[in-house]
């Protein structure tokens, strides 16, 4: 009897210490799932060149994530990117007129949106697009700015 | 020869296809034997699981040390030390903690569990329960393979979070590297998906070695020496297709 008890505690402590690993893996070691539960609303944002946004990519301002890329593709009507962003309901004041553009996080990290606040009283909210934006910074079309500009440069000289 | 190797063939796939229908024997009686004999499959939880622990944590500690030494000393190449803490929960929860803790269960508990069952069948006990009418595969099979396949996702997971504080420990309190950099960074690049595709892969390599144990078991030549081989195949076994599962699964994911 005594070992049976024994080996019931020793299950259900070891049931328990899984259990516990499990939560602390799904909710401690990932930030995605912190939007998942609160209330969002969708806007929309047209860009020339996206460079790699991805899904899930997070929507920043001021270097606060207030929302998640929920989808990236390319309109055939317009010819360009057209991205969906959902941004949690408890910011429901950004100025309509803000300006959304690709950045991104350090040298080699990945792409986010970063939105700059404009001064309009109207705000955004579901289904509005965002009209002002900036297009990802591609390295090759730096380069081959910086390279035409040298070359023009010489020419005038 | 080739009639040898054709002859090898056939016995292969009798073996695999015997294995699927012992398989599917298990699955059938599973509900009922939880359901009915709940504190037999608590019983091999606590074989399978809880005296798999200590093993568990301990390697499980030094595999997150040793990701967080080698994380450090490759990335500060780049000054990029800052992501070993990504480096580390990767490494962890996708392949190390699953991969490793299948093959130290299938050391620690699948050995046990093979032996166990050939014993018992080489001294006609499982024989024995048959003439009392008592279904050796209820009784004695389907809780042991019951305990193995819930302790293996509770070990994993268990063996991941050890390692990450071992990760901590090493990268953090002795190498210097910034704790909020090393959560952060954590954070920010692993996605729930990354957390489920380990999950998914230990409840797989669960079903996997607690099968193969008891089955090898089951099958074993009832000698001294036949045990002993089917302790034998039951690790070797055991390894290659949770490395072979391994590969597929994460073929799969990406």
């Amino acid at each position: 009897m005594q070992q049976t008890r024994s080996i019931e505690m020793g299950t259900g402590l070891f049931v328990l210490l899984g259990m516990a690993a499990l939560f602390f893996l799904t909710t401690q070691t990932t930030g995605s799932n912190s939007l998942s539960g609160s209330d969002t609303f969708e806007v929309t944002a047209r860009f020339d060149n996206v460079g790699s946004l991805k899904n899930r990519a997070p929507v920043r301002m001021s270097g606060v994530t207030i929302g998640r890329v929920t989808s990236v593709r390319f309109d055939p009507d317009t010819l360009v990117a057209e991205v969906k962003l959902e941004i949690e309901s408890q910011y429901d004041r950004i100025p309509e007129d803000s300006d959304a553009g690709i950045l991104t996080s350090g040298l080699l990290g990945s792409q986010y949106i970063g939105l700059q606040a404009g001064g309009s009283d109207l705000s955004l909210q579901e289904g509005s697009e965002i009209e002002f934006t900036q297009s990802a910074i591609v390295i090759e079309n730096l380069i081959s700015k910086y390279l035409f500009k040298q070359d023009s440069g010489s020419d005038e000289k | 020869m080739l009639r040898e190797l054709y002859f090898s063939f056939v016995d292969f796939l009798r073996t695999f296809g015997a294995l699927q229908l012992f398989f599917l024997r298990l699955l059938a009686n599973s509900p009922a034997i939880l359901v009915r004999r709940f504190g037999l499959v608590v019983q091999q939880v606590y074989n399978a699981g809880a005296l798999s622990l200590v093993i568990i944590m301990i390697c499980g500690f030094f595999v997150g040390g040793v990701l967080g030494l080698q994380g450090y000393a490759n990335l500060a190449k780049f000054n990029a030390e800052d992501s070993v803490g990504t480096f580390a929960a990767f490494s962890l929860l996708k392949e190390l903690g699953p991969v490793i803790t299948a093959l130290l269960f299938s050391g620690r508990a699948g050995t046990a569990l093979a032996s166990e069952i050939g014993l018992m069948k080489a001294t006609e006990q499982l024989s024995a329960m048959e003439m009392m009418a008592v279904d050796p595969l209820r009784r004695i099979l389907v809780p042991r393979f019951l305990g193995g396949v819930i302790s293996m996702p509770l070990l994993t997971a268990i063996f991941s979070v050890i390692g990450l504080f071992g990760a901590h420990l090493v990268a953090v309190d002795l190498l210097g590297v910034d704790p909020g950099a090393f959560w952060q960074q954590m954070r920010s690049s692993l996605e729930i998906g990354d957390v489920w595709e380990g999950i998914i892969k230990s409840m797989v390599f669960g079903v996997v070695a607690s099968l193969l144990a008891v089955w090898e078991g089951y099958n074993a030549i009832p000698t001294a020496e036949g045990v002993g081989r089917a302790t034998t195949r039951t690790v070797v076994i055991t390894a290659i297709a949770v490395l072979i599962l391994d590969f597929m699964i994460t073929a799969i994911a990406i």
